[in-house]
């Protein structure tokens, strides 16, 4: 709370309470914390430095272009999520896009 | 979208003030939310919003424009009323205040407190086990509680305490030490039971020092155990009404007991515990003879319990002078704290514990509850001052608790059957004072103390504004008392 600092136990629990009842649900929200929009350090199940964002939320500070985190979901993870799999069903998903910098728009939604 | 429903929400609220209690402390500004227990430091602007709301209710957007006359912007003014709302400093009539819980069938119990022996080897006029007000009818029952006895109480308590890891056996009187071979009994006994169960028992008593022999003070001290002297200040204070059975006063017998006592228990704090009566109101002289010149570590004070036509019932005007010397003795606590030190005033440190936690009590203490009394015959009385009465009785020690009579005490005793209180803002605290002195003065356990609400009030507000000091000039002070409840 901006205007209210609690000074006891009590005081503790409704600051997280009207905290609760007053931020704004941002994406991966930490219930635990403080509930403040915060920079994604990679997806859960790999460690890929600069995905997404860099530290400044921006892209312009990433190791490796932006637009090259599409490989690391499509090639390299054994988790079909986000995009077509490239072992049965799109294998040639890519094939449009040598370097993904300059070809990103020739990735196009599947429709099966 | 959450936003989007809470905004039209809040834009058809109708604001007025919930409760609280204000108070200002060290150039800074507090609350206390009432219904919580909670204090927090505000700033400027949540002041205004009070303001506005001081007249009167108003709806949401001519509380935001007045807000906005007062200098602040749209946003931060929708931003403290949403803050306020929540946290329940303004209330609308969508707000539904939590009904209390409900006590848990089978509540465990902490403390067990063991009036060894009803007898006594002074005759303290205003002794709330023999003097004009007693409530206890002791006839016929024993004067001595014997070993069998103890040792079921040992076992009720470990029963009782469900899965507490840490239980307190409090011995007292009568004069606790005219059985003294029996506390030692005891003490074995549940230290060898609670090893059994991988828990842990501690102990204390209460006791008038004049019986302290060195060998009694070095057991005290090698088994830990706590020591509460009642004594009410220099010799002619201490001997105006703690007096032997002849009439002698008991000062120049206990002095020097004491005095080894606290020289000689190196294991826990000694507190001494001051009834004041008429004649013995001098609070800060008492203190100073009581902290500095014995050397107590912990000094409290109550005023006696009794019916107001006794002579040393303290009239409102003593009680006046009182609280006056309280405050002056506060104000001298909170310059110790601010240096990091302790005073020694304890009525003080007691309740800066109790704000620490923010209780907000259904009963104003743990009689009947979390703490129980049993007597020499085995009896189990809702706390010490109701031992050995038939009346209060709440069934026997061998037999179990009456749940009947324990059900019927607490609903009597229970804040909200005592509709006086519930408009007063210090009821989190005091939720309507001693059972027992309130069955002294009204003849209902559960009737509120009303001949000292004020004296809470002013009391309660004195320690807010220490709080609020402390914490906003030494806060690292107050983790004491933090971490002070037991579990």
């Amino acid at each position: 709370m901006r205007h209210m600092r609690p000074l006891n136990k009590k005081a503790v629990r409704i600051d997280a309470y009207v905290a609760s009842r007053t931020d704004d649900v941002v994406g991966l929200q930490d219930a635990a914390k403080q509930q403040r929009p915060h920079v994604p350090m990679g997806c859960s199940i790999m460690f890929t430095p600069g995905w997404e964002v860099d530290a400044a939320g921006g892209t312009a500070g990433l190791c490796q272009p932006v637009e090259r985190d599409i490989y690391d979901c499509f090639v390299s993870c054994y988790w079909p999520a986000q995009v077509p799999d490239h072992l049965n069903n799109s294998p040639d998903w890519t094939a449009k896009c040598a370097s993904a910098t300059k070809d990103w728009r020739n990735l196009d939604l599947v429709f099966p | 979208m959450t936003a989007t429903t809470s905004a039209t929400a809040s834009g058809t609220r109708v604001y007025r003030l919930g409760e609280f209690h204000r108070f200002d402390s060290a150039g800074a500004h507090f609350l206390y939310l009432v219904p919580a227990g909670a204090i927090f430091a505000v700033d400027d602007a949540a002041g205004k919003l009070i303001d506005c709301l001081a007249a009167g209710e108003l709806p949401h957007a001519r509380l935001i424009d007045d807000l906005a006359a007062r200098g602040l912007t749209i946003g931060d003014a929708e931003e403290l009323v949403a803050e306020m709302y929540h946290a329940n400093v303004i209330v609308a009539d969508d707000s539904t205040p939590e009904q209390p819980q409900d006590l848990p069938d089978v509540f465990p119990i902490q403390t067990l407190v063991m009036n060894l022996t009803n007898q006594c080897n002074l005759s303290c006029q205003y002794c709330y086990e023999f003097g004009a007000d007693k409530v206890a009818t002791p006839e016929g029952k024993p004067k001595f509680m014997d070993l069998e006895t103890a040792r079921t109480s040992v076992d009720f308590l470990l029963a009782q305490s469900g899965d507490r890891r840490s239980i307190h056996i409090t011995f007292f009187g009568g004069e606790t030490l005219m059985n003294f071979p029996l506390l030692k009994e005891v003490v074995a006994y549940a230290n060898e039971r609670v090893g059994e169960q991988g828990r842990h028992v501690d102990f204390s008593l209460t006791t008038n020092g004049t019986l302290l022999t060195p060998e009694i003070v070095e057991y005290l001290s090698e088994n830990r155990i706590g020591v509460t002297v009642s004594m009410d200040g220099p010799k002619e204070m201490h001997d105006h009404l703690r007096v032997f059975a002849n009439g002698r006063g008991s000062y120049d017998i206990i002095e020097p007991k004491v005095r080894a006592l606290i020289q000689n228990h190196r294991t826990r704090p000694i507190t001494a515990r001051v009834t004041l009566t008429s004649g013995v109101s001098d609070v800060i002289r008492i203190f100073r003879h009581l902290k500095q010149d014995l050397g107590f570590h912990e000094v409290g004070f109550a005023p006696v319990t009794t019916s107001p036509n006794q002579l040393y019932a303290i009239g409102q005007k003593g009680m006046d002078g009182v609280l006056e010397q309280f405050h002056e003795l506060a104000g001298e606590y909170l310059e110790y704290a601010l240096r990091g030190e302790a005073h020694g005033f304890s009525n003080v440190s007691d309740t800066l514990a109790e704000l620490c936690q923010g209780v907000n009590k259904s009963h104003p203490c743990g009689a009947g509850l979390g703490l129980l009394g049993v007597g020499p015959s085995g009896d189990i009385a809702p706390c010490h001052r109701f031992v050995d009465s038939d009346v209060h009785a709440m069934g026997h020690i061998s037999t179990g608790i009456d749940r009947a009579k324990q059900a019927d005490f607490l609903r009597r005793g229970h804040i909200d059957s005592k509709y006086d209180c519930h408009t007063c803002w210090a009821r989190p605290l005091c939720a309507g004072g001693c059972h027992h002195e309130a069955y002294v003065r009204y003849g209902d356990t559960g009737h509120p103390n009303l001949h000292y609400c004020d004296w809470i009030r002013d009391w309660t507000n004195t320690c807010l504004e220490i709080y609020g000091a402390i914490a906003a000039r030494n806060p690292g002070f107050l983790q004491q008392f933090a971490e002070r409840k037991a579990e």
